[in-house]
Order: structure tokens, then sequence, then C-alpha cells
């Protein structure tokens, strides 16, 4: 109890910059303000775009449409090694470069170099041009002009990283700053059998962030987690650990009432997690890999010594997620607006690849259960959209626990506001 | 042996491989929402009880050279798992309070 006798009595009391008022979202249902939201953050914003893991071979690609800065990348791994990214547009006549079935949709390779479909010009993976078909026939002309466009691309801790802006107002190490940093030194590197999921939600970006960033609701929208004998609609969750530094946001927690799934007693649990060994949180038992050992892992993963401790989640701005559990996995979570009232949502799972079927069952489990869960969650959130456009409120109350909701709300305020005053993007 | 797809200890699960052998999680959570709560139960009712026997025999061979009746358990169990939330929390084929929510699984490990 001396532990908690120092915390503070208000985590928003923390922030004074953050105010204790009643909160607008209009910033989640006005066109306008979505216009400005692609200026002012996602093409001046450092945006996670995949993982090394998906560029495993020199010659290696994936394209990514960012639909929310009207443009589409190719991120490659090029014969030195390094990892670059492109504009997905032929310098010739504006043809998107690489797709596949239909220009719209996303896709992924090995090649050598990149001929494009309309007229046959072809680029290194290094983005120069080196062949142009009847090249005698252009006038003036110097394949060495007309280059694919670059984008900023940098890699950190195994997370492909680019930012759409000509010159980025800060360096990737300094706009993801010290709380996030203090991932660095997880063995992502380890931990890399990946289920992927992709949904196209009918609210604001916000809207599906906000409700994975606060726990406020779990006893309520995710009362089935708790067997019927346990459900109980009088008392709440709360939130043990939260930090903030600069745009972005940290949650940590410890379990249930304190006590991690996987000690719940067995009537406490459903049959199927008793049966298989894994459940919400995932495997009961950790993989036995010393670099996942929350002993051995970095203390910026755990930052409130939480003791139990089950997840910590890290919420990047704008639109990037990732939460590591305490039993050897991770989840990430991206929001790419497609519009004012709708975004794409993509959700993957990382675990240890599975050594038996025992493993890879149990990763089934987990993949199984969790998004049941995020279905639950994404079901509420036409509803808010619906709610909040209707305009009948203007403003709404929250708890200090949903302190995370409040801060996102604030730094892309910012971030637009400072746009709007001509200057750089900065840490909120 | 003929006309059977799974190992020989689980033949009493014959019954229920020509639906649920899945490979695909997609399709399974499709084939969930397309059965009947009666169907899901039958088939939760034999395979349940028959998890950690199923697990126990999977281990015994290396999981990416699986035999072709092995990986028809694998992909049967992975059913199991798909309807039993359905079975012991939800008793409807949809997850209570999704809405119009759908997430599509597009990539996972084989096996």
């Amino acid at each position: 109890m001396a532990e908690l006798a120092e915390r503070p009595a208000s985590w928003t009391g923390r922030h004074p910059e953050l105010g204790t008022g009643l909160v607008s979202y209009e910033d989640s249902i006005s066109p306008e303000f979505a216009e400005l939201e692609r200026e002012a953050i996602f093409r001046r914003a450092w945006l996670n775009v995949g993982r090394v893991e998906q560029l495993p071979r020199k010659g290696s690609f994936f394209t990514k449409e960012l639909a929310v800065a009207r443009t589409s990348v190719i991120v490659t791994r090029a014969l030195d090694g390094q990892i670059r990214a492109f504009h997905n547009v032929c310098r010739h006549r504006g043809n998107k470069l690489v797709w596949d079935e239909s220009p719209r949709g996303e896709t992924s390779g090995v090649c050598r170099r990149f001929m494009c479909k309309y007229h046959g010009w072809r680029y290194g993976l290094d983005g120069r041009l080196q062949f142009v078909l009847q090249e005698e026939e252009f006038l003036d002309f110097d394949k060495a002009d007309f280059p694919l466009v670059a984008v900023n691309c940098e890699v950190w801790e195994g997370f492909i990283f680019i930012n759409l802006a000509a010159e980025p107002g800060q360096p990737l190490l300094e706009f993801l700053g010290p709380m996030v940093r203090g991932l660095e030194g997880y063995p992502f590197h380890l931990v890399t059998e990946r289920y992927a999921f992709k949904a196209d939600i009918l609210s604001n970006w916000k809207i599906f962030l906000d409700a994975f960033q606060e726990y406020y609701h779990a006893s309520i929208l995710h009362s089935q987690q708790q067997v019927p004998a346990l459900r109980n609609f009088e008392t709440g969750f709360k939130v043990p650990h939260f930090q903030i530094d600069g745009p972005h946001r940290l949650i940590s927690t410890g379990g249930w009432k304190g006590v991690p799934r996987h000690m719940t007693p067995p009537d406490q649990m459903y049959p199927i997690e008793c049966a298989t060994q894994a459940g919400l949180l995932g495997p009961w038992e950790r993989p036995d890999i010393p670099e996942l050992d929350p002993a051995s892992l970095p203390a910026g993963i755990n930052p409130g010594k939480l003791d139990p401790w089950s997840i910590s989640n890290f919420q990047l701005f704008p639109n990037f997620v990732i939460l590591l559990y305490e039993r050897g996995w991770y989840l990430t979570y991206h929001y790419w607006p497609t519009s004012h009232s709708t975004h794409v949502w993509e959700m993957s799972f990382y675990f240890p690849p599975a050594r038996n079927a025992s493993e890879r069952i149990r990763h089934e489990v987990t993949a199984v259960v969790s998004k049941e869960a995020g279905l639950q969650d994404a079901g509420t959130l036409d509803g808010t959209q619906m709610g909040l456009e209707s305009r009948v409120i203007s403003e709404y109350p929250l708890s200090d626990q949903e302190i995370t909701v409040r801060h996102l709300h604030k730094a892309v305020g910012d971030w637009v506001q400072s746009y709007l005053r001509g200057g750089q993007a900065v840490r909120a | 042996m003929s006309g059977t797809v799974l190992p020989q200890a689980f033949t009493d699960l014959e019954p229920f491989a020509a639906k649920w052998c899945i490979p695909a999680e997609a399709a399974r959570y499709a084939a969930r929402l397309a059965s009947t709560m009666p169907e899901m139960q039958a088939f939760y009712d034999a395979a349940f009880p028959r998890v950690p026997d199923a697990m126990a025999h999977l281990d015994q061979f290396p999981l990416h050279e699986l035999p072709e009746r092995e990986l028809n358990l694998l992909h049967l169990v992975y059913s199991l798992v798909m309807v039993s939330l359905p079975v012991e929390v939800w008793h409807q084929p949809r997850v209570i309070d999704s809405g119009t929510a759908y997430f599509d699984r597009y990539l996972e490990p084989v096996p």
C-alpha cells in the first residue's frame, strides 16, 4: 500500500495542460478537420507501415496504400540490404507503378526491378530509372533526372517508419521520445509468428483509438470475459498506471482485480481456456525464451513497476499501437483514415514461432478470443459516430482513467494548431 | 480406414471431419456463422473432451511435417476452438454486441 500512497490522487491532475473540462469530439465528425489532419498530421508525423520481417530478402518489397495522404508507397529492401521507401508513381505519365490485381490493392513480393505496366519503364530497387523504351524519342532527356520520388524511411526496433514531409520536423528517434524508446531491446525479432487482420470501420479513426486506450469499458462491454457467476455491472475496473510523453501515451495493467488470468481458479475460467491452457492474455505458459522473461525485459516496458504486470499498451502518435503481454507475445493496431467518418483498421498478433502443434493451438485460442473481444469494441463504433454526428450534445465528460482519450484529442488539436500557425510539427 | 481422414485413434470424430477440417480461420469463421447452435453443440460435445488427446498426439510429429491425417486433426481442433466461444460464452453464433463489425484474417501461419 505504500506504493499506492505515493501516487497522486488524479492522473489527469498530473497534466494540467490537459485540463479537466468537458471534451468536444467535433474533431471526429468534421470533414474540414479531417482535411486539416491529412496535412498537419499524416503528411508530417512518422508513420509505421510494417516490420522488417515483411522484407526478408534483397529485392523483397510491399506496397502500402495511404488514402489519408492520397498516395501509395513502395517499401523495399534494395540489393545493398538497405530498406527504402518511394511514392508508387511512375515518373513518365503518373501511372501507379507496382500493383497486382487492382491498382487500389496492396501487393508484395520479391523482384530485381520495378517495371511500369503502361510503357515498360524500369526502376531499380534504389529508385533509379534504369530503362526507358525508345529512349531516343524523348527530347532533352536524361534518365538520371527521373528517379522514383523517395519517401523518408527509418527503421526502429524492426518497425519501418516513413515520413511524407519533404523534410521531417524531427528525426524519428526524437519524435518517439524516451517513453516509447523504453521499448528498445524487446526481442521483437524472436516474436514473428504473425496473425494479421483488416477491417473497414464506420467511424472516425480516433473513435476506435479511444475504444482501445481506456479500460473503463472493460467490465461492461466485455462482461462475458468473466464467467456468469463473476459478472458484475456495479464494480468497475481501474487501470493502475498511465504515462504521457509528448504526443504518445502508455497504459499498463496488472490483471482483473490484480490477478493474472492464468492464475485464476479453473471455475472462474471458460472450459476452452483450461483445456488448451491459453486465453485472452496469451498461452498460460510463457515460452522458455530467456529474452522474454519479464526479469530480462527492458525496464521501460513496465515503467510503473506493476507487480503483477500483464499488459503495457504503447500508443504511438498518431495511429500506431503496440501492446506487450507478460506472457511473451505482442500485438499491434493501425488506424488509417479513409474519410472523416471511416477508416481501415489493422490488427496483428505476434507470437514466438510455435515449435509444436500444442503451441500453435494455444496461439490460435488467443488469436480467436482476442478477436472476439475486439469485435465487441468495434461493434460500438458506428453507434458512437452516429451519436456524435447528431450534434445533440456538444461536450462530454471524461473520467480520470480516460485521460488517454483526453490526451489524444488534445495532441491532435495541438498538431493541427501548430500547422495552422505555420510552424513545424512539434512534440505536443 | 477407407473413407476416413483422421488418425485412427480419433475415428469417433470422423462424422465431423467433412464439415470442420478447415485450414483457414476466415473459412472457419464463415462456417460458424452459417451453423446452428445445435450443430456446433454436437461438434463441441464430441470434440471438446478429445482436445488434450489431440494435442498430445499431434505433438509427436514435427509441426511442419504433419502427415495428412494429423493435419486434418489439427484443422479440426482449430474449428473446435472457433465454436467454443459460441457454445461456452455467447450461446449464439455471433459475438454478442459486435454490431456490424467484421475482421478479416488475411494472414496466418501454415499450418
